[in-house]
């Protein structure tokens, strides 16, 4: 086994206790905290697959904005921090259920595929993932288009933020 | 020993594995080792220079409230340090009976972690950088999202209300003035083509302070609301809010915020100096060794943070609706508009002589500039008139 191969396995079982701790944890903003934990993992996963740009997005806005927005609004909204509710509702088996039968597809998927076992390729010398993928999100015969749909459902979206929160006094 | 003096950390580190490999351990296994060893001693240089820079810091303040500041133990006081360190040891650990423990004590160690997270991409010399990350940029961002989450930590842990006001204040500032400092980080990145920081500074031949001089004011305006310090200590404010966040820390534990956001400071002070005042680059000097290209960039750390202190100690805070209107209303729309014509005048004169485009980018910068603050004149006229008249319906002083 290799040095990358053992700090993948690691990081990925790191990435899953902390999952796990997230929907058995009772207190809300601690299981925010697990969260911020998985997705810093995940982030170690995409730098293990010479993803920086990914990595450093993936802190950037899951950790950075998404997650700390969770807290926020649980800090807001909960008068006692240290409130305690029932984790699971009558439904939880069919979350669980889904769960598994999405692993065991891409399991499936990845078996079938034959690089199970495969390492992240070398990259070579002066490959510059980040302006491939500047490029690629301007060009016309790459992704300009799902870019621009994206930006403009975004700004929809803050508008639309905007104008619920915007109250004439 | 010549190739010692050109790259002392190649060939230390070959040095190193070649032992490690020599005693029989496998080469995959001495490559993590020596890693591990590099960033170990890179953290340990750092936490000495951060007890450095509490004397500094206090030394500062002092001249700039005409005091002498500490010069009891040792010369010049540089023993006061550790004395400080000393008293904050032995002092009482108290961890309020109420709070979360674990997060609680987790928080200082992030805060650190943060900072010390930001020096894997600070280039030092041409040879001497733990990693040239290609997303540089963009990393600084990232853990300062990290930071972040240490504040709003320590403040709901604590379960006092000041620590929790003081971290949403805080957090508040920090979202806020991410926006600026990423429009305006991406300034320099446009003009050397690269988010490496290694590479922006390999391409500032003219600082980029020279062609962007109001993206930089704008940088360490956004840097030191990043850093919480004053005029936008938010999170703190100790005539409002006690001591904000950290209000129920004590001892080493606090002791790890302070040094935190010293380290912060100086570190951010490098980062305006690699963004915009060339790195370790000056005079050339960077070519003859690169342990003077050391010396420079840390030189040039010091100044920044220099300025940084010099701006906390002479400011006053501003209140934080005034804060948060003067990002949204005024520093954010400018940076963007700068970041856009930048990018523009740099496609458009990318071929043109160096002097057009130097003057070009230059004026562009002043006119912005010039503009914005006659808004901002005229904006605060109209703000103090409408202050100082009571609003109809209301009785006056309401």
């Amino acid at each position: 086994m290799t040095i990358q191969q053992v700090i993948f396995l690691l990081v990925a079982l790191a990435t899953l206790g902390s999952a796990l701790k997230v929907v058995t944890t009772g207190n809300l903003v601690r299981a925010a905290l697990w969260l911020v934990a998985t997705l810093f993992f995940v982030a170690v996963i995409y730098a293990l697959l010479n993803a920086g740009f990914l990595a450093v997005v993936q802190v950037v806005i899951y950790i950075g904005a998404i997650a700390i927005l969770f807290i926020f609004a649980v800090m807001l909204t909960r008068s006692d921090q240290r409130d305690r509710g029932p984790q699971h509702n009558r439904g939880w088996w069919v979350g669980a259920l889904v769960a598994l039968l999405a692993f065991a597809a891409l399991l499936v998927v990845l078996v079938g595929s034959g690089q199970f076992a495969r390492l992240a390729p070398e990259l070579p010398e002066g490959f510059d993932a980040v302006a491939l993928l500047g490029d690629a999100l301007i060009s016309a015969d790459a992704y300009v288009l799902p870019f621009e749909v994206a930006s403009v459902l975004l700004l929809a979206a803050l508008v639309g933020a905007v104008y619920v929160a915007f109250s004439r006094r | 020993m010549q190739e010692f003096l050109t790259d002392p950390l190649k060939v230390a580190a070959d040095w190193l594995i070649g032992v490690l490999g020599a005693w029989g351990m496998p080469a995959a296994a001495a490559i993590v080792l020596v890693s591990f060893l590099g960033i170990f001693l890179l953290i340990a240089l750092l936490m000495l220079v951060d007890i450095f820079l509490v004397w500094v810091e206090r030394k500062v303040v002092a001249r700039f409230q005409d005091r002498l500041g500490p010069n009891r133990v040792g010369p010049f006081g540089l023993i006061q340090p550790f004395a400080d360190i000393i008293k904050l040891l032995i002092k009482e650990d108290i961890t309020p009976s109420v709070a979360d423990k674990v997060v609680y004590n987790l928080a200082p160690m992030l805060a650190m972690m943060a900072v010390l997270m930001l020096w894997a991409v600070v280039p030092l010399a041409p040879v001497i950088l733990s990693v040239d990350l290609n997303v540089g940029a963009l990393y600084l961002i990232a853990a300062g999202a990290i930071s972040t989450l240490a504040i709003i930590m320590a403040g709901w842990s604590s379960q006092n209300k000041y620590a929790l006001i003081g971290a949403f204040r805080q957090v508040a500032v920090l979202v806020s003035f991410e926006i600026p400092m990423v429009a305006t980080l991406l300034i320099p990145a446009i003009l050397a083509g690269t988010m490496g920081l290694n590479g922006i500074v390999q391409a500032q031949d003219t600082w980029f302070v020279f062609l962007a001089p109001l993206g930089a004011l704008i940088f360490l305006i956004a840097a030191i609301a990043e850093l919480g310090r004053v005029p936008f200590d938010m999170g703190e404010a100790e005539s409002e809010i006690v001591a904000g966040f950290n209000v129920e820390y004590s001892g080493m534990k606090f002791g790890m915020f302070y040094a935190s956001e010293l380290l912060h400071a100086f570190t951010f002070g490098g980062f305006w100096m690699i963004m915009f005042f060339g790195g370790y680059r000056f005079l050339g000097l960077e070519k003859v060794s690169p342990f003077l290209a050391v010396a420079v960039m840390l030189a040039k750390a010091m100044l920044g943070y220099w300025v940084i202190m010099w701006v906390k100690y002479t400011m006053m805070r501003i209140r934080i609706d005034h804060m948060l209107a003067f990002n949204w209303k005024f520093l954010t729309p400018l940076a963007l508009l700068l970041m856009l014509v930048m990018a523009f005048l740099h496609v458009l004169l990318r071929d043109a002589s160096g002097l057009l485009y130097g003057a070009s980018m230059f004026g562009a910068n002043v006119i912005i500039g010039l503009v914005a603050l006659e808004a901002a004149r005229r904006h605060s006229r109209r703000e103090r008139v409408r202050v100082s008249r009571p609003a109809e319906g209301q009785p006056a002083g309401a």
